[in-house]
C-alpha cells in the first residue's frame, strides 16, 4: 500500500493559495500575500506546479479530471488529464483525506477569484503529514468522459507568465522576429513595457529599414515592430523601400516571397500617410498566388514544390487579403469567391478533440520546418480573419468551428515556449475581433458548491481575451445526477450581477442533495442581431460537485462470541469526536463495527471509501472494506482471519476511514486498540511481510565485524628446539671423528700447480653452491637462485671435469704402470 | 641353548668385523657418511615425534635430504666398489662427479621446500 502512495504524484496548484512572490529590482524573490507587487505588476504564486501523468488506474467511463490553465510555472502548463475511477476498489486511503482537505481549500479560498483558475485540491502524500502543511495541490475542472471541458479565458496568470517568458537576453530580444513576438504579446495582454524595449529595438528597426541589403522578411518584421512601438521612422525612409518591395512582389515566385513583400507594403500603407503602395496589377498577383493552391484548400510553397501545407494556406490567405486591400482597382469578385470556397474547403479538413476543440494539423511532415497543430492553426486563423476583415460580404463559416478554434487555443493553458505563447495570444486576439463570428466562452470560477456554506452557482461569459460579452442571459437548462437520467432542476434563469460580472443562481433548490451533477447551461443573447456576430456554442455541459456534511450516527463497536453470537463487549463510538476504545478478543470471537451515514437531506449516503485498518505493533497492516447494506457494518471473524493476520498476537490499532469527494467531513479516525490473542503459528505459516527499512539507515554505522584469526600453532619451547639442533650436529661431529680414525689423508691431492688450482677451484665451487643455497633459504627467491646456479653450475662443471679427468688419467697411468 | 646362541652371535659379530676391516678405506668413508646421514634423519624424526609436525614441509625436507644423500652415497659406493663387475669400466671419478651433481640438485630442491 505504501508503495502506491507516490503514484498519484504531485499536482499543480492555482493562484488561490495565499503565498505569492514577485521579483524586485535587484532580481531577488520577495514573498508576499498581496496580489500586486510594489512595481505594479501581478505577483505569482510561490507554489510550484508539478504533475505525474502516468496514472495507470484508468477505467472506462470514469470521471475525467482535466486540468485547466495553471499556475505560473511556464514549463509545464499544457493541458493534461488523468482519470480517477469511481468504482475502483483499490483506491488510496490517502486521497480521501486529500479530498476532504480539498473541500476545505475550495470553500475557504474560492471567493472573488477573478484571475486564477478553478478549484484547488490539496493532496497529501502520506497520512502522517495530514496535519502538516505539506500539501501538493491539484487543479481540477470536472467533466464527464467525452463531454465538455470548462475553458477559461485569458487571465492575469497569462500576463505574469508573459513577463517571465519574454525576457530580453542582454537587453535586446535577439532577432526582430522575436522582438515582434514579445511586443505583440505585451500589446495584446495590455502590459506596458514599451520604454525600455523601444530603446533597444528601435535602433535595430531603423537600421534594418535603412539598409539596402535587408530581405523582405527582415523588412516585414521591422515594420511590424515599428507599428507597435511607434519608433520615429522617417517618411522618406519608408517611401524609399516601397519601390524595392514592389519589384519584389512582381518578381516573386514562391509563396513566402509574396507574403513578406505584400505584408510589408500593407504595413507601410498604415504607417506612412502618402506612400504610393497601391498595386497596379492586383489581379495578376492574386492569380499567381492562387495558382499555388491545391484542390483540398491547402497551398504549396512554390511551383516547384509538390508538397502542400495547411500552414502555407494560412500565409496565402493573409497575402491575398493584403492584395485585396492594396489593389488600386477592384479585384475580380469571382476570384474572391473562389478564395472563399478554398477557405471553406480547408475548414472541411479541420480536426477535433473530444472536448470540443477544433484545430488544423499538417498531414505531410516536412523535414525542414515542422509546424505543429498550434502554429498551423494560428496561421490559418490569422489568414482567414485578415481575409474576413477586407471583404465586404460575410464569410460563412460555422460558428461552432470558430468556437472550437477558440477552445483549442484556450485549452492549451499557458505555454512555456515564447513561440507558442505568441501564437496562442495572437490567434486569440484575431478571434476576439474577427468579422466572421466572435466566440464567447462560458466559464465557471468554481465547480464545487458546498451546502453548508450555502454557495452560489456563478457562471461567467466572456470573450476569449476576457472582455465583457454583449447583454445575454444564461439559462440553466437542466441539472441531473451524473450517470442517471433523473432531472433535479429544470429551466432556471441566472441573474446577472453587475459587480462581479457573472451570472448567479441565487439559491440552490432545496431538493439538491450532495453528489455529482451535470449542469447544462445555455447562453441566450438579448439582441437577435448579435446571433450572427457571436458564437455561443449551444449547450455547455459542466459537471458540478455539491458537497455537504454527512451525519454519522449510531456507531458502535462490539466483540461477539463466534458460536453464539452473544455480545461480550460493546462500546458506543462518537465518530465525530475522539475515541480511545480498548477491547480484547481471542481467535474464537468476532469484531463488529457498524454505523449509519445520512446526507443533509436525510437520504442514506454511500461513500466511495469505507475502510477499517488494523495495525499491529510491529507495523504490519491489514485493511478491510466496510460493507454497505442499508447501514454500514463490518464483521471480522478472527477464526478465519488468523492466517491472514500472520498469527501475530498482541495489540492492534484500529483505524476507520470514511471518505468521498462530496463528503465535507471525510475522516480518518483512530478508534482505539484491540488486544488479540491468536494461536501459535504452525511451521509452514507465511511470515508477515517485511516492513520497509528506513532508507537512510544504510548510511549509518554498521555492525562491527569481529575478525577471527587462525589461532597460532603451539610451538615447542625454544630450549627444546635448540637442544635438538645441537643433537643434530652430533652425528656430523661423529662423522668427522670417524674420518680421522680411518686415516683420511689428502695424499691424492695433486701437487703440480695447474691441477692444484683446479682442485681448489672445484672445492670452492662446491662451497659457493652450498653458500648460494644458504642464501636462497634465507632471502633469495628461486629465479635469482637459478640464475646464479646456472653460472656457478657451468663453472663447476668445467672445473670439475678438468680435475676429475686429470685424476682419472693419473690413476689409470698408475694402474697400467 | 642360550649360550650357544650368544656364542654364535659373538662369533658372527667377530667374523663380520674382520671381514669389514678388509674393505678399502674409501668405501669405509662412504659407509661412515651413510651412517651419519641416517642418524641425522633419525634425530629429526625423534624431534618431530616429541614436538609435533607443525611445519611439516620443514620436517619432510630435512628428513628427505638426509635420506636422499644417504641413497646417493650408497649409489656411489656401488659404483666405486672394485668388486662389482658391472661397473668395472666406470672410472670412480665419474661416479664421484655424478654423486656431487645429484647431491647439488637434491639440495636445491630441499632448500626450496624448506620454507
Amino acid at each position: 500500500m505504501q508503495a502506491e502512495q507516490t503514484e498519484w504524484g504531485e499536482k499543480s496548484k492555482s493562484g488561490t493559495m495565499y503565498l505569492q512572490f514577485y521579483i524586485n529590482e535587484n532580481g531577488d524573490k520577495v514573498y508576499t500575500t498581496k496580489k500586486e507587487s510594489p512595481l505594479g505588476l501581478a505577483t505569482e504564486s510561490a507554489h510550484p506546479a508539478r504533475f505525474s501523468p502516468d496514472d495507470n488506474r484508468a477505467r472506462n467511463t470514469c470521471v475525467i479530471i482535466t486540468a485547466a490553465s495553471l499556475g505560473l510555472s511556464p514549463s509545464n502548463s499544457y493541458k493534461f488529464s488523468f482519470q480517477l475511477c469511481n468504482d475502483c476498489k483499490v483506491f488510496q486511503v490517502i486521497t480521501f483525506v486529500c479530498l476532504q482537505a480539498f473541500q476545505r481549500v475550495v470553500i475557504g479560498w474560492d471567493k472573488d477569484v477573478e484571475s486564477s483558475q478553478v478549484t484547488a485540491v490539496s493532496c497529501l502524500s502520506t497520512m502522517a503529514t495530514r496535519n502538516l502543511g505539506g500539501f501538493l495541490v491539484l487543479i481540477l475542472a470536472f467533466t464527464i468522459c467525452g463531454a465538455a471541458t470548462v475553458f477559461q479565458p485569458i487571465s492575469d496568470s497569462h500576463r505574469s507568465t508573459a513577463l517571465e517568458l519574454f525576457v530580453p537576453a542582454g537587453g535586446s530580444f535577439g532577432s526582430l522576429e522575436e522582438t515582434y513576438e514579445a511586443v505583440r504579446s505585451f500589446e495584446i495582454l495590455g502590459i506596458d513595457k514599451k520604454p525600455d524595449i523601444s530603446s533597444t529595438a528601435c535602433p535595430s528597426v531603423l537600421e534594418t529599414l535603412g539598409s539596402s541589403s535587408s530581405t523582405p522578411k527582415d523588412l516585414l518584421y521591422a515594420l511590424r515592430v515599428n507599428s507597435i512601438l511607434k519608433c520615429n521612422v522617417n517618411e522618406e525612409l519608408l517611401k524609399g523601400i516601397v519601390p524595392r518591395l514592389k519589384a519584389a512582389v512582381n518578381d516573386a515566385s514562391s509563396l513566402l516571397e509574396f507574403y513578406y513583400s505584400i505584408g510589408s507594403l500593407v504595413l507601410i500603407k498604415d504607417q506612412s500617410s502618402d506612400a504610393d503602395v497601391l498595386l497596379v496589377d492586383a489581379d495578376g498577383i492574386f492569380h499567381s498566388i492562387k495558382a499555388l493552391s491545391q484542390s483540398d484548400g491547402r497551398w504549396r510553397y512554390g511551383s516547384n514544390n509538390p508538397e502542400s501545407s495547411t500552414f502555407a494556406a494560412g500565409l496565402a490567405f493573409e497575402a491575398l487579403a493584403g492584395v485585396i486591400s492594396l489593389a488600386s482597382s477592384e479585384v475580380d469578385q469571382s476570384m474572391i469567391g473562389t478564395l472563399k470556397n478554398d477557405i471553406l474547403k480547408l475548414f472541411d479538413s479541420i480536426e477535433k478533440y473530444d472536448d470540443g476543440a477544433f484545430y488544423f494539423d499538417e498531414k505531410a511532415v516536412d523535414a525542414r520546418v515542422h509546424h505543429g497543430p498550434l502554429s498551423t492553426t494560428s496561421s490559418v486563423v490569422r489568414g482567414f480573419t485578415a481575409f474576413a476583415a477586407v471583404t465586404s460580404e460575410n464569410l460563412k463559416l460555422p460558428g461552432d468551428k470558430i468556437l472550437g478554434l477558440a477552445k483549442f487555443f484556450l485549452g492549451i493553458g499557458i505555454p512555456g515556449d515564447t513561440n507558442d505563447f505568441f501564437n496562442q495570444i495572437d490567434s486569440l486576439a484575431c478571434l476576439e475581433n474577427n468579422r466572421v463570428s466572435v466566440p464567447l466562452i462560458v466559464s465557471l470560477p468554481i465547480t464545487v458548491l458546498s451546502l453548508t456554506k450555502k454557495d452560489q452557482l456563478k457562471v461567467r461569459v466572456n470573450t476569449v481575451l476576457g472582455s465583457d460579452a454583449p447583454p445575454l442571459t444564461v439559462k440553466l437548462v437542466r441539472a441531473s445526477i451524473s450517470g442517471s437520467r433523473d432531472i433535479s432542476i429544470e429551466s432556471q434563469d441566472l441573474k446577472f450581477d453587475k459587480e462581479s460580472g457573472s451570472h448567479v443562481l441565487d439559491v440552490l433548490p432545496k431538493t439538491l442533495d450532495v453528489g455529482k451533477y451535470v449542469f447544462v447551461f445555455e447562453v441566450v443573447l438579448h439582441d437577435s442581431e448579435h446571433e450572427e456576430v457571436f458564437a455561443t456554442g449551444g449547450q455547455t455541459q459542466v459537471p458540478i460537485f455539491i458537497t455537504g456534511v454527512i451525519k454519522i450516527d449510531s456507531a458502535e463497536i462490539a466483540v461477539l462470541d463466534s458460536d453464539l453470537g452473544s455480545i461480550e463487549t460493546q462500546k458506543k463510538l462518537d465518530l465525530a469526536g475522539e475515541n480511545v476504545v480498548s477491547l480484547s478478543a481471542n481467535h474464537l470471537q468476532k469484531l463488529r463495527l457498524s454505523f449509519q451515514l445520512t446526507t443533509p437531506l436525510g437520504q442514506v449516503f454511500k461513500p466511495h471509501q469505507a475502510f477499517l485498518k488494523l495495525r499491529h505493533e510491529t507495523k504490519v497492516e491489514h485493511i478491510f472494506v466496510v460493507g454497505n447494506s442499508g447501514k454500514f457494518e463490518i464483521v471480522l471473524d478472527f477464526l478465519g482471519l488468523v492466517e491472514k493476520l500472520f498469527y501475530l498476537s498482541g495489540s492492534y490499532d484500529i483505524q476507520l476511514t470514511v471518505g468521498d469527494a462530496v463528503m465535507e467531513n471525510s475522516f480518518l479516525e483512530a478508534i482505539g486498540h484491540i488486544e488479540l490473542d491468536l494461536p501459535e503459528a504452525p511451521e509452514k505459516a507465511p511470515h508477515p511481510p517485511l516492513q520497509p527499512v528506513d532508507p537512510y539507515s544504510k548510511y549509518g554505522p554498521k555492525a562491527e565485524i569481529t575478525h577471527i584469526f587462525r589461532s597460532p600453532e603451539k610451538l615447542p619451547p625454544k630450549e627444546l628446539s635448540l637442544v635438538f639442533l645441537g643433537l643434530t650436529l652430533v652425528p656430523f661431529i661423529g662423522f668427522l671423528v670417524g674420518l680421522l680414525r680411518l686415516g683420511v689423508n689428502l695424499k691424492n691431492f695433486p701437487s703440480s700447480a695447474v691441477p692444484a688450482t683446479f682442485a681448489i677451484l672445484f672445492h670452492l665451487g662446491i662451497a659457493a653452491v652450498l653458500f648460494l643455497y644458504l642464501l636462497f633459504w634465507l632471502k633469495l627467491d628461486l629465479f635469482t637462485t637459478l640464475k646464479a646456479l646456472g653460472f656457478l653450475g657451468v663453472f663447476l662443471l668445467a672445473v670439475g671435469h678438468r680435475i676429475l679427468s686429470h685424476l682419472a688419467s693419473t690413476s689409470a697411468k698408475l694402474k697400467s704402470a | 641353548m642360550a649360550r650357544s646362541t650368544s656364542n654364535d652371535a659373538q662369533a658372527l659379530f667377530h667374523s663380520l668385523r674382520s671381514a669389514y676391516s678388509a674393505t678399502p678405506t674409501s668405501l669405509k668413508i662412504i659407509d661412515l657418511y651413510v651412517v651419519f646421514a641416517v642418524l641425522t634423519a633419525a634425530i629429526q624424526v625423534v624431534y618431530v615425534a616429541i614436538v609435533g609436525s607443525f611445519p611439516f614441509n620443514s620436517f619432510l625436507s630435512g628428513v628427505l635430504s638426509c635420506i636422499g644423500t644417504a641413497v646417493l652415497a650408497v649409489c656411489l659406493r656401488i659404483q666405486v666398489n672394485k668388486e662389482n663387475k658391472e661397473f668395472k669400466d666406470l672410472p670412480p671419478e665419474r661416479a664421484f662427479a655424478d654423486f656431487v651433481l645429484c647431491n647439488l640438485v637434491l639440495h636445491l630442491v630441499i632448500m626450496n621446500f624448506l620454507g
